[in-house]
């Protein structure tokens, strides 16, 4: 059998999911006797590759830079997981929502807590412009799969992994998944 | 009081005169999910959760409001009623603001358990993201807009069990909001007895002691039951 192209992706969210994923500790190993990871936070490579089988998907979409890796993630990939609460509800990364508009979050965050030198954040090319709104990942491109849990337990993610290995991963059929 | 044979789910049910259908399938071990019901305070119909088939009505039905009949067949869990319910539950998430993992009933909310029992890994809808108030002005109590499902739990404790008429229901449609007396900080009101009743009954998070930090409101479901129990069967100590 061919080796899996396994990747991860690390949006607006806290990384914990993928410390989680850190956490399935010695079936890592096992999982490297039958994946390899062409691209993730873990790895050091540079650009998203072509044919991908499976990506995890951390964290929501909420600024340009998210949204363009994520379209090209998608266009790459086989099948996509929404990977833990943010990516799946925007969580905590989309608390910002009620506030409204990008512009009124940034003016919220470094205008009116009244610093010595209060200004936005500009560094056009550098610093990715914030979306107005937080989206989970689903709202944007098309989802397969969804594995909730702020994060989701170690054991979860790899009830998970083997039910979509062995060709029925259903979210569903993982053990009790619950949001938070 | 005379005894009324039904089937639910096909299963031979005998039940009470004046039983509703929830309470006889319960008798039955037969679980109906539902939010706006809580023993010992009166029933009112609102979330639809709680929806069955009822053999002959073109209506689906809530099995809280709904009284048992002579030779009644309910249906509890077919494909359509499984749909709906996941329906409500999303459309419940998606309207306010759930972040279940900074939340202080995380683990312990009858929502979040509901969505999980009804396998809702996502939600369809698009989030309303409403901009909410928490209100900290009373000394004990919290309420969080964010997480209120408008179940009106709360309500029904406060004006029957509790019988101080603080807690009420102001607006209309998406902009109900559950008020204090006239619509004023809860902790000005002059009615409230700080009893603790609407946040023994909250389902949610919307409802909590003041100091709870995220995941430490854990409530006894019971003691509001064991409350109108005791009352009305006079079984207080003197
Ligand atoms: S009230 Fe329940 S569903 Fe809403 S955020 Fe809190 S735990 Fe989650
Ligand atoms: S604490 Fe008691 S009196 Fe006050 S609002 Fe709640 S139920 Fe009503
Ligand atoms: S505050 Fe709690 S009990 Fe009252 S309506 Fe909202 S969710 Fe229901
Ligand atoms: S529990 Fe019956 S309608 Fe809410």
């Amino acid at each position: 059998m061919d080796r899996l192209r396994l990747a991860t992706v690390w949006f607006a969210g806290c990384s914990g999911c993928h410390m989680s994923f850190l956490d399935m500790d010695e079936w890592l190993v096992e999982l490297a006797r039958f994946a390899d990871v062409v691209y993730s936070p873990f790895v050091d490579h540079k650009q998203y590759p072509e044919n991908v089988d499976v990506c995890l998907v951390e964290g929501a979409i909420a600024n340009t830079d998210n949204l363009e890796l994520l379209c090209r993630v998608r266009a790459r990939t086989r099948t996509l997981v929404a990977f833990g609460d943010c990516a799946i509800t925007g969580n905590v990364s989309a608390m910002r929502n009620p506030l409204g508009s990008a512009n009124h979050v940034l003016r919220r965050a470094y205008l009116d807590p009244g610093n010595l030198r209060p200004a936005l954040p500009a560094e056009p090319g550098v610093v990715p412009r914030l979306l107005d709104r937080v989206l989970p990942v689903h709202q944007v491109v098309l989802v397969e799969h969804f594995l909730p849990g702020c994060p989701p337990s170690a054991p979860q993610i790899r009830q998970f992994l083997e039910n979509l290995f062995a060709g029925h991963g259903q979210s569903g059929e993982c053990a009790k998944v619950r949001f938070g | 009081m005379a005894a009324k044979t039904l089937t639910i789910d096909g299963q031979l049910v005998s039940a009470e005169e004046g039983q509703t259908v929830l309470d006889a399938a319960r008798d039955a071990g037969i679980h109906i999910p539902t939010l706006c019901h809580l023993n010992g305070i009166q029933d009112i119909g609102a979330c639809r959760l709680c929806l069955v088939e009822i053999t002959g009505s073109p209506k689906l039905l809530p099995a809280c409001v709904t009284k048992v009949q002579e030779g009644m067949e309910v249906q509890t869990s077919s494909d359509r009623l499984r749909r709906y319910r996941r329906m409500i539950l999303e459309l419940l998430l998606a309207e306010r603001n759930h972040v279940c993992s900074v939340c202080v009933s995380n683990g312990h909310c009858e929502l979040q358990t509901l969505a999980a029992e009804h396998g809702i890994d996502h939600v369809r809808f698009e989030y309303l993201s409403p901009r909410l108030e928490v209100d900290l002005s009373h000394r004990l109590f919290g309420m969080d807009h964010n997480r209120c499902i408008l179940c009106t739990r709360c309500v029904r404790a406060c004006w029957h069990v509790e019988g101080a008429g603080t807690k009420n229901v102001a607006g209309r449609g998406i902009q109900s909001r559950i008020i204090s007396d006239l619509n004023q900080p809860w902790g000005q009101s002059e009615t409230c007895t700080a009893c603790g009743k609407c946040v023994a009954a909250c389902p949610t998070g919307a409802l909590f002691n003041r100091g709870a930090t995220v995941a430490e409101m854990q409530r006894d479901r019971t003691r509001l039951e064991y409350i109108v129990t005791a009352r009305e069967k006079s079984q207080w100590i003197v």
